[in-house]
């Protein structure tokens, strides 16, 4: 009966690893197949895909919508969650509701919407088209991160920078902002993970320039290669650098 | 004083607010009526017609893939909080408390894989020259190469791996809040590890799970890339046949009769499990 905890450990363990390990293992395949038997270690792949001027665009593209879009999403975030909780505002459970509302709904359907009323207008779809539904599906996150951050003591802090004389835009940029900078942080690396995954809503929005997870996906149509796992060990690497910023901003908070 | 103030509060909250108005909830009634319209040849005529959710009645691919879905969603949702209850239970309970968090984060690293690369890797693992035929032929359990790519199987495993880690992270959140004075309050009145379970930790633990499970839920019936990268073209979800209707006929009209449809469902799911959910409390 002690073991039994460990063994279900252990396999948990190998059940979740399996697919990144076998993904980064194989990108350092010699072969022109990422499976068993490896033949390596080398770094082919890796140099092919850097040289890859496709590649090395849509990666480009990707940190800017994902910048961009987050920065955004956090500053409409911010605001709104700074009007919610020091205002008094008949009607703002409401308002929180339909802020938050686009989480409950799926990533295909917040895309397919947009993509109609895009055409309909007769717009083109473009990074700047992608940018805008990333926000769409950005802004509940970095509003609820921020909203729950704000606490009673920042607001003691900005009520005695009132009674010094400060003006509201003085209060925001030199009080509450920096005070609550750990939780923009975060909301805003959140931001950047989910924008720079994101697929569905990249590929219905945009045309002749394409994110990341968009040209990979293009790729995919040929099949396994080992350049493909060079590309996906990449993109998680990142992934993994926003998300470690992130929880050490989180966690720094409350120690 | 209070109408100066309410003033100024509306003034923070409007860019947010018109963001989401503007390509959240417009979007949205445009979807909806472009549901009731409908296509003849190529053009577009708006109306009020239910022919679209008439069709998706009629057509057998149409309502197949809502059953497919529906039986896909429900199969990863229950294998996945079966598979993460106990890896949770065992981090919050079993593992010494120094070592908690490295063996959470741990768990749930590869969760922040782009999903389109997840699927992928899984791909190479199930493909008939993968790890896993590999390793099976290699012990000697089968003889050939088996198919487990581009199945159902596939797309089930690929599923379940990824809400296994977002589970254990809300179950073990639940399961860390509790006191351990309701275990010793059990064990004392004479309860044995199968009762305090079964009558003390799951009941208080259920919203954690129920929470959970809604959002595998909606996460998973509106998920196109997972089983279109490795369930192979045998049989189509939701969101691939609107994808389909989107890409090879531009039938939009038809396209959002379906995106209604699965928001619908999803609905279905929230008032199926409204009494446990703590959406507030993610």
């Amino acid at each position: 009966m002690r073991v039994l905890p460990w063994i279900y450990l252990t396999a948990a363990f190998v059940f979740i690893y399996l697919p990144v390990g076998a993904l980064v293992l194989f990108s350092f395949q010699g072969g022109g197949l990422p499976v068993p038997p490896f033949d390596g270690p080398s770094l082919r792949w890796y140099a092919d895909i850097l040289g890859d001027e496709d590649l090395v665009a849509a990666l480009l593209h990707s940190l800017a919508v994902a910048g961009g879009s987050s920065a955004v999403a956090c500053t409409l975030g911010f605001l709104a969650a700074y009007g919610l909780a020091r205002h008094v505002m008949p009607g703002s459970a409401l308002v929180r509701g339909l802020l938050i509302a686009p989480l409950t709904v799926s990533y295909l359907i917040v895309g397919l919407g947009l993509l109609m009323v895009l055409q309909r207008l007769g717009l083109p779809l473009s990074l700047m088209t992608a940018g805008i539904g990333h926000v769409v599906i950005n802004l509940p996150l970095c509003f609820a991160i921020i909203y729950a951050s704000m606490g009673a003591q920042q607001q003691n802090a900005e009520r005695a920078a009132r009674d010094l004389g400060a003006r509201e835009w003085q209060v925001v940029t030199l009080v509450t902002v920096p005070m609550l900078m750990p939780a923009l942080l975060a909301a805003f690396f959140l931001s950047v993970t989910l924008s720079w995954d994101e697929f569905i809503i990249s590929f219905l929005l945009t045309r002749f320039d394409v994110t990341l997870p968009v040209e990979i996906w293009s790729l995919l149509r040929s099949g396994l290669s080992p350049r493909l796992n060079a590309i996906g060990s990449l993109v998680f690497l990142v992934s993994i650098v926003a998300v470690f910023l992130a929880e050490l901003l989180i966690f720094r908070k409350r120690p | 004083m209070i109408a100066r103030d309410t003033l100024k509060g509306w003034g923070f909250v409007a860019p947010a607010l018109l963001w989401t108005l503007a390509f959240f909830v417009v979007p949205f009634v445009v979807m909806g009526a472009m549901s009731l319209a409908t296509l003849e040849g190529r053009t577009l005529v708006w109306g009020f017609s239910l022919a679209n959710y008439a069709e998706l009645a009629q057509k057998a691919y149409l309502w197949r893939a809502v059953l497919v879905s529906l039986e896909i969603t429900l199969t990863v949702t229950v294998l996945s909080i079966l598979l993460a209850y106990p890896l949770a239970w065992i981090i919050a309970f079993r593992v010494p408390p120094r070592w908690q968090r490295l063996a959470l984060l741990l768990a749930i690293l590869p969760f922040w894989t782009s999903y389109v690369v997840r699927s992928y890797a899984w791909l190479l693992v199930l493909s008939r020259e993968g790890v896993v035929n590999k390793a099976l032929m290699t012990l000697g359990l089968i003889a050939e190469p088996i198919t487990l790519a581009n199945t159902r199987i596939a797309t089930v495993t690929g599923f379940v791996h990824f809400f296994v880690m977002l589970l254990t992270l809300t179950i073990f959140a639940n399961l860390i809040q509790l006191s351990p004075n309701y275990r010793r309050a059990a064990m004392d009145l004479g309860a044995n590890a199968f009762q305090t379970f079964r009558h003390v930790i799951l009941p208080l633990t259920l919203p954690g799970i129920v929470t959970g499970a809604f959002l595998t839920f909606v996460l998973c019936i509106g998920d196109y890339i997972t089983p279109q990268i490795l369930g192979g073209n045998n049989e189509l979800t939701v969101p691939q046949v609107i994808m389909v209707q989107l890409g090879r006929r531009a039938d939009f009209p038809l396209a959002s009769a379906l995106a209604i449809v699965l928001m619908g469902l999803v609905t279905l799911a929230y008032l199926g499990c409204a009494r446990w959910l703590r959406l507030d409390r993610i």
